[in-house]
């Protein structure tokens, strides 16, 4: 029940956004959410409630991380 | 999105796994404590890619499984009342007293319906305005600002017959309980991404300041698992001891302050009752005085009575890592996910659950 999961902002309407994930749709509720949404943004759904605004700079940096480290090169 | 998927790249997963072998030296003995890392590392085949020496251990992370007896006969309590349930479909087949649970009592009558968000609950007062309709709070810090705002929402919007049965849990507390115990014998942990998407790094602190015990906030893919481990890994090498984000694509350091000033807004802080573990200080959630109107204790004049704990079950030790699922004398011949005796086994999320369905 504590699923939370990366979904696509289609939609801003008010206090609502329009969210999908692989072609699956449902809006969800800005209320407890901190930041303000673009379309194309993801966000971290629970419980009908977008929590956090995914940070595509800090996916970018952690993978860039891996990528020397280990040196692997991602696609 | 394709960036998000590099997080369960296959090549990446055997560099780090390789790594993780290479530099351990000794045994590393993790506990989690979120529900979604436990199916996580057995599903990914994380668990059983890892050497004998990591040992994963899964702690009290699934807010069905710690749902105390007592709460869960209040649900069952609160079935018998003229009112509407409304639910997260995770608590329906979870045992109370005498086995009752709340599909039962719905096949007996008692008006139960499950939905997705608190907030679907709220639309169904809205539409039954003759019906007294109560939401099941249950949950960590992940859950307990969605229902928050739903409480809100409800003031605001005017209903009088929506209320929530709160009994959201808080991590740390439970974390400073666990350590606290001698018998435990865990080395580092993994801390749950989503619980600390709300409330950041700092409430984590005391586990390395006060007992010297690394930690990771760590998301959900097989990468960021075994990023955590690795870094537990280098951690010991070092010779340091801290508590490190690394879900920084969803977890700031500070958490969420709109979701944390909603939560306050609504909830102060109150002793708890855990399954298994008993009375922990502060580690749950009440409904504030000035929303007393939504909470449904006051409502209905509901009371926490002493039940008698399930006879045979052994949640309480596993979920404190101390017996694995499987050494339970019940495991898999009179607890089943299909006949389960306790909420370990009955939650998807519960270490009785994955064990049951992913050891091999
Ligand atoms: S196997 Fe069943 S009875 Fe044993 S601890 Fe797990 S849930 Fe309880």
């Amino acid at each position: 029940m504590c699923l939370a999961v990366p979904m696509e902002v289609v939609k801003i309407d008010g206090k609502t956004a329009e969210v999908q994930i692989a072609g699956t749709y449902q809006n969800v509720r800005l209320d407890v959410l901190p930041e303000t949404l673009e379309v194309g943004d993801f966000v971290i759904v629970h419980a009908g409630f977008a929590l956090t605004r995914l940070d595509r700079e800090e996916a970018i940096a952690t993978l860039k991380l891996f990528e020397e480290g280990l040196n692997i090169a991602l696609t | 999105m394709r960036l998000l998927d590099n997080f369960k790249d296959p090549q990446l997963c055997k560099a780090l796994l390789e790594r993780i072998h290479s530099e351990l030296d000794g045994e590393l003995r993790f506990m989690e404590v979120c529900g979604t890392h436990t199916v996580s590392i057995f599903r990914s085949g994380v668990r059983s890619l890892l050497s004998d020496k990591v040992v994963h251990l899964s702690g009290p992370g699934c807010p069905v499984c710690v749902t105390h007896d007592s709460e869960v006969a209040a649900f069952l309590d609160l079935a018998g009342r003229d009112a509407v349930i409304t639910t997260f479909g995770d608590l329906m087949r979870v045992p109370g007293p005498d086995r009752k649970t709340l599909k039962g009592a719905q096949a007996e009558g008692a008006r139960v319906k499950v939905v997705y968000s608190p907030f679907d609950a709220l639309k169904i007062a809205q539409d039954n305005p003759g019906d007294k309709v109560v939401f099941l709070g249950v949950g960590f810090e992940t859950t307990a600002p969605a229902i928050a705002a739903t409480v809100k929402a409800a003031r605001e919007e005017g209903v009088t017959n929506f209320s929530v049965l709160c009994f959201h849990k808080l991590v740390p507390p439970a974390l400073e309980a666990l350590v606290g115990d001698p018998e435990l014998r865990v080395q580092a942990f993994l801390l749950p991404g989503h619980v600390s998407a709300i409330i950041g790094v700092e409430p984590y602190r005391f586990l390395a300041r006060k007992h010297g015990l690394p930690a990771v906030i760590a998301g959900f893919e097989p990468v960021d698992i075994l990023q955590a481990l690795h870094l537990f890994v280098t951690m010991r090498k070092q010779g340091c001891v801290d508590v490190v984000n690394a879900y920084t694509r969803v977890v700031s350091d500070t958490g969420n302050p709109k979701a944390m000033s909603v939560m306050d807004e609504v909830f102060a802080p109150c002793d708890a009752l855990w399954r298994g573990i008993g009375m922990i200080p502060n580690s749950g959630l009440a409904v504030r005085e000035e929303f007393a109107a939504f909470d449904a204790m006051r409502v209905f004049g509901l009371t926490l009575r002493d039940v008698p704990a399930i006879k045979g079950c052994r949640c309480g030790d596993v979920l404190k890592g101390k017996l694995s699922p499987n050494k339970c004398p019940l495991f898999g011949k009179a607890c089943t996910p299909a006949a389960p005796v306790g909420p370990c086994m009955v939650s998807t999320e519960g270490s009785c659950a994955a064990y049951y369905k992913y050891h091999v």
